[in-house]
């Protein structure tokens, strides 16, 4: 299964989890399974037409979902899901 | 001719260990010496940056703030002690940088930083290091850097977390927009001031933001060109994301539709200063 990393800013959402195993082909219902069992996620990551939102970042391992083909990327075993949000902090 | 040719004998004694490494030498020496940088900010980043920086030997150090020090700052800025608390920040810092190297030009720009100033601000300076604290100034920062074509040095942290990128328009280089092409939404996000900052994290990114400028200026390794370096201290795990060009870039994608600074506090909807201070004002 592939696993998303949650970064500080949402961790609350996943009870302080750092790592979430979820199921799904791609990352639209990998997003989805992760809603199921930690809910809170897609509302974060997507807007109300379903899409990414733009202060948002995912990347599948070291790529940013955004430049290739979004929430329909394949994802597998092994494969990592970073969420990484805007941080202005300095 | 050796390393040492043309310093003084306090600069050689000074600069010693830097001028036995071959990386650097007389010749990386001299060039710092004679480089500009240009600091955002001289609170938790800027401090580490712009000390390290000036213990280096680059020649002259521009570091703007418009802020005074507060006591909630002293957990992690370290330019700033209890005697200054309610002085100017970079009152305080420049006094904290001109006396670990007195070879260095320190100055000390006490304005706000907006797309007014920016321009002007940033031109005399060979490289710009963003340490600052909210959404309106980071965005003017890279598109400002990117308009001049200046290499922009990017850190940014909360609560355990930090982030470093170097953005730089003239090696093709992705920029903070292809990054985050849209701000947060006013109040969706939390600053330090809000949600905390562990003390220490500052002087980690800022340390490595000061490291990359180094490296950028002497040529020295292999820069943060194209890549995403994301710090999370509580499993003290660095990891590395690709930094592309978004061809969609309002900015500097295929087809710009930013071609001058806009009004970053409007476009943001929130303040250049982080929610608390905003509150306070």
């Amino acid at each position: 299964m592939p696993r998303f990393r949650i970064p500080g800013p949402l961790r609350r959402l996943s009870n302080g989890e750092i790592t979430v195993e979820v199921g799904g082909a791609d990352l639209g219902s990998a997003i989805v399974a992760l809603d199921e069992r930690y809910p809170g996620f897609r509302d974060r990551l997507l807007d109300d037409k379903g899409d990414l939102r733009q202060f948002v970042n995912v990347y599948l391992n070291d790529e940013d979902v955004r430049l290739g083909s979004g929430l329909s990327e394949k994802v597998k075993e092994g494969d990592e899901i970073s969420i990484v949000p805007a941080v202005a902090g300095g | 001719m050796g390393p040492a040719r043309g310093f003084t004998p306090d600069q050689v004694a000074r600069y010693a260990r830097h001028l036995i490494l071959p990386e650097v030498g007389g010749a990386g020496q001299r060039k710092l010496l004679s480089s500009s940088v240009l600091l955002l900010g001289a609170g938790g980043l800027g401090s580490p940056a712009a000390m390290y920086l000036t213990a280096a030997g680059v020649g002259k150090v521009g570091i703007v703030d418009f802020d005074t020090v507060d006591a909630s700052n002293l957990q992690r800025q370290l330019l700033h002690g209890v005697n200054d608390v309610g002085r100017a920040k970079v009152d305080s810092a420049a006094r904290t940088l001109r006396n670990l190297n007195p070879d260095v030009e320190v100055v000390p720009i006490h304005e706000h930083l907006n797309s007014d100033t920016a321009m002007k601000m940033f031109e005399p300076y060979d490289i710009i290091v963003d340490g600052t604290d909210n959404f309106p100034t980071r965005y003017l920062a890279n598109d400002a850097a990117h308009f001049l074509g200046k290499p922009l040095v990017h850190g940014s942290i909360f609560r355990f977390e930090g982030r470093l990128a170097l953005f730089d328009s003239s090696h093709g280089t992705g920029c903070y927009r292809c990054l985050f092409p849209e701000p947060p939404p006013p109040g969706s996000v939390q600053s330090c001031a809000e949600a905390g900052v562990f003390g220490v994290l500052p002087g980690i990114v800022g340390s490595m933001m000061a490291f990359e400028t180094i490296k950028y200026l002497l040529n020295i390794g292999k820069p943060m060109i194209g890549r995403y370096l994301l710090f999370e201290g509580e499993d003290m795990s660095f990891r590395e994301l690709k930094l592309r060009r978004n061809k969609a870039c309002p900015l500097c994608g295929e087809n710009p539709t930013v071609h001058e600074l806009i009004d970053y506090e409007a476009w943001c909807g929130v303040p250049a200063v982080e929610p608390s201070e905003a509150a306070a004002s």
